[in-house]
């Protein structure tokens, strides 16, 4: 087939395509036949198939979920649901097939892992291409792969955790990823090893009218410690894609996850991400989710915290430009005594963006002595952008410490004008400014990311100051 | 300094007529500061010295209604704020803006480029830092976002410290004095005359004659109700600080002035 490639948009840079070198994709739309032909295209054990079927019931079941984006504009039967690209997994890069290595050389991912990266794993629509991890912490028992691996190859510790913090029938489109799921990948940190240097997947959708649907299990065993983060591009097509992750999380007690995603999707891609964690005795979960790019975004990281003492932070931000919507938010589920959270929400709107943040707090009645703390504020760019704050506390307990600040603001003329008075012309001023609201969020980045988002965020606002 | 453009220019105010918001504020103001003077530019509350200012820096919300202003025979007018920045105006603001996340360094580092006078990393962080030292100003200042939770005080040494990192040929100081203890206003003017000179002409908006002890200008002019009504020398100043305005611009209208804040509306009615 040909791919119709949307003539690339000038802010975003990631818009070029490879052509189609998939060697199998299942027939546009989903039936369970389409989920039975993935699932035996994977080779997968019975019980798998069984799961998939299941979450296929749910998901024709589940209405779609209305409170949030608008989510019309989705043609179910109009996606192919699995693509295989050509060649099989590698370790090496000089392995992986030309173009797809082009691709990824485009995007600076084998240069990263030279220089600051434990591990990486790289996906290319339905399936990870390549993976790698540095051997001495492979020595050390640490695991990292795609979860088709994890199922293959470590089937105990897979199948005791997978699907456990996000069932099938959570949502509708955890039911759909749970039928369809392929990828992402399968992290395991044993107890007490600290993995001191980041672990890096890359997801890529390189087919037009594609469904990428990859899926996260994360570990980290008592005492561990592991920082996994996740950068998401595709082409700039005329037809929409789906992005629809899973992602789970478990932190034993005294663990410690931090989940940093830069997903920076073109402007046709539905992103609906279901992301949990469950935060046990003096566990720490931080999401740190950076939302730039996509049609819809709906993302709402959440945690559980189920045992004394656990600790858990949302720190996300998140830039609409014009025809895009970034719903999200934050969960924090305080179950246990001594828990903390932390949200920090900053979102930009652009043109006719809009933003929404969505939070949701919980206290059971028997967590005493919790604290939380909310902060979100927004920026809007121009007269016609947009934001939203939709949040929702359910405190059954009396002794909780609520923390709760928001703010919409706009950028100041004065502001504008104090920096244009040094000098710096009016774009770069408001790209200073956009950057400095950003900034509580870029500094928790390490620094090869930081600079790399500062940059997207510039290309994001060209244009936006006449 | 050697090169030609950081000498001083000429700064030529002929007419300058200004709205804001529709209201006239500047009514036809004169004023010449030639390259490498020191000026002084007094005057009761509310008399238009800061909309001056702002206007010769190039703020969009001060419509020009007549006249001109020129720097260096440049027209001044027909430039955005930027660009008057890079040919060497510097405005000291009298309400400097908080840039919440923007550090000090990064908004200098940008602030010099924007001006063509980018230096390596190392030479930059030794001047900052030269610069800091001088001016009393606590390194932590380095790292922190421009002008946020900055006493008053502090917004007035960062404002000085800019100033002396970009080099202009021209600085404007809107009030720079007030709100400064004795030690504060001596370390600020200090910063200043250092600058002042063949390279740089300052004119200094105050009320106060005492920062003008420091500074020792050429000139002092007198503006009230959008114009400038008297211009002489330094004696000016102290004959201000010792009679007050009202000798000079007659009683009621140094009441009015003196007053703006809490009788804008009347003193708007009046004057219409
Ligand atoms: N941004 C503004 N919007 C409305 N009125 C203004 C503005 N700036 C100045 N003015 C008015 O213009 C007059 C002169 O103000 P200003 O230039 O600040 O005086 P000064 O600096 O001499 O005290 C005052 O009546 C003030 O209220
Ligand atoms: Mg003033």
């Amino acid at each position: 087939m040909t791919v119709q490639a949307h003539e690339l948009s000038k802010d975003y840079e990631y818009g070029f395509h490879d052509v189609d070198i998939s060697v199998f994709r299942t027939e546009k739309g989903l039936s369970p036949e389409v989920v039975a032909a993935i699932s035996d295209h994977k080779s997968e054990p019975a019980w798998m198939l069984k799961f998939r079927l299941k979450a296929y019931e749910h998901y024709v079941k589940r209405p779609m979920p209305t409170w949030g984006a608008d989510l019309s504009g989705i043609d179910f039967d109009d996606i192919y649901y699995y693509v295989k690209p050509a060649g099989e997994q590698s370790r090496s890069w000089d392995d992986v097939p030309e173009s797809i290595k082009n691709t990824f050389d485009r995007l600076g991912i084998p240069e990263a892992e030279r220089k600051f990266l434990a591990g990486v794993s790289a996906q290319y629509d339905s399936e990870v291409v390549y993976h790698n991890i540095r051997e001495d912490l492979e020595k050390l028992g640490v695991i990292f792969c795609d979860c088709d691996t994890g199922l293959r190859d470590h089937p105990e510790i897979f199948r005791k955790y997978f699907g456990t913090v996000i069932p099938p029938n959570d949502n509708k489109f955890a039911a759909l990823n749970s039928a369809v799921w392929s990828g992402g990948s399968f992290v395991y940190v044993p107890a007490g090893v600290k993995v001191e240097v980041p672990l890096q997947a890359y997801f890529r959708i390189n087919s037009d009218n594609m469904g990428q649907f990859e899926r996260t299990l994360i570990i980290a065993e008592e005492g561990s410690s592991v920082h996994y983060i996740e950068g998401c591009t595709a082409p700039n097509y005329s037809s929409d894609s789906l992005h629809s992750a899973v992602v789970e999380l478990i932190a034993h007690k005294g663990a410690k996850i931090r989940y940093t995603t830069i997903q920076n999707w073109s402007d046709n891609v539905y992103n609906l991400v279901t992301k949990r964690a469950i935060a046990h005795e003096n566990a720490t979960v931080e999401w740190v989710d950076g939302n730039l790019g996509s049609k819809v975004t709906m993302k709402y990281p959440a945690i559980y915290l189920m045992g004394e003492g656990a600790h858990g932070e949302v720190l996300s931000a998140a830039f609409a430009g014009p025809g895009q919507h970034q719903d999200a938010g934050a969960k924090c589920i305080h179950v246990a005594a001594h828990t903390t959270s932390n949200i920090v929400s900053r979102s930009i709107s652009k043109g006719t963006g809009r933003t929404s943040y969505r939070g949701h707090i919980k206290v059971y009645p028997k967590a005493h002595d919790v604290r939380i703390n909310v902060r979100c504020d927004a920026l809007l760019l121009d007269e016609e952008s947009q934001s939203d704050t939709y949040p929702y506390m359910d405190v059954n307990s009396p002794d909780v410490t609520v923390g709760h600040e928001a703010s919409v603001s706009k950028v100041g003329e004065d502001q504008i004008f104090y920096l244009t008075s040094r000098g710096i012309d009016e774009q770069e001023a408001t790209a200073l400014i956009v950057n400095g609201f950003f900034e509580p969020f870029v500094k928790e980045l390490p620094m090869e990311y930081a600079v790399e988002l500062n940059r997207l965020l510039a290309l994001s606002m060209e244009g936006s100051v006449g | 300094m050697t090169d030609h453009q950081a000498l001083a220019a000429d700064l030529v105010v002929d007419g300058l007529s200004v709205a804001v918001d529709g209201k006239e504020i500047l009514r036809g103001v004169d004023l010449t500061v030639p390259a490498g003077e020191v000026h002084a530019l007094m005057g009761p509350n509310g008399s238009g010295k800061s909309t001056l200012a702002y206007t010769l820096s190039g703020h969009p919300k001060y419509a020009v209604t007549g006249g001109t202003a020129t720097f260096g025979g440049d027209d001044l007018l027909a430039l955005p704020a930027d660009a008057r920045a890079r040919l060497g105006l510097f405005l000291c603001f009298q309400y400097p803006t908080a840039i919440p996340g923007v550090t000090t360094v990064n908004f200098m580092r940008a602030a010099l480029r924007a001006q063509g006078k980018e230096m390596p990393a190392r030479e930059f962080i030794r001047r900052l830092n030269e610069e800091m030292a001088a001016l009393r100003i606590d390194e932590s200042f380095r790292a922190r976002y421009i002008n946020d939770g900055f006493s008053g005080g502090e917004k007035k040494r960062a404002e000085i410290l800019q100033m002396a990192m970009l080099r202009p040929r021209l600085s404007i100081l809107d009030e720079t004095d007030s709100g400064l203890d004795v030690d504060a206003l001596r370390t600020v003017a200090n910063g200043v005359t250092r600058l002042a000179g063949p390279d740089m002409s300052v004119l200094v908006i105050t009320h106060y004659p005492r920062i003008l002890e420091y500074l020792k200008p050429d000139r002092v002019h007198i503006l009230n109700q959008g114009r400038v009504i008297l211009s002489g020398g330094p004696e000016l100043a102290t004959q201000i600080e010792r009679e007050g305005y009202e000798p000079i611009i007659g009683p009621v209208a140094a009441e009015a002035g003196a007053s703006r804040t809490s009788l804008t509306g009347v003193v708007a009615e009046a004057q219409a």
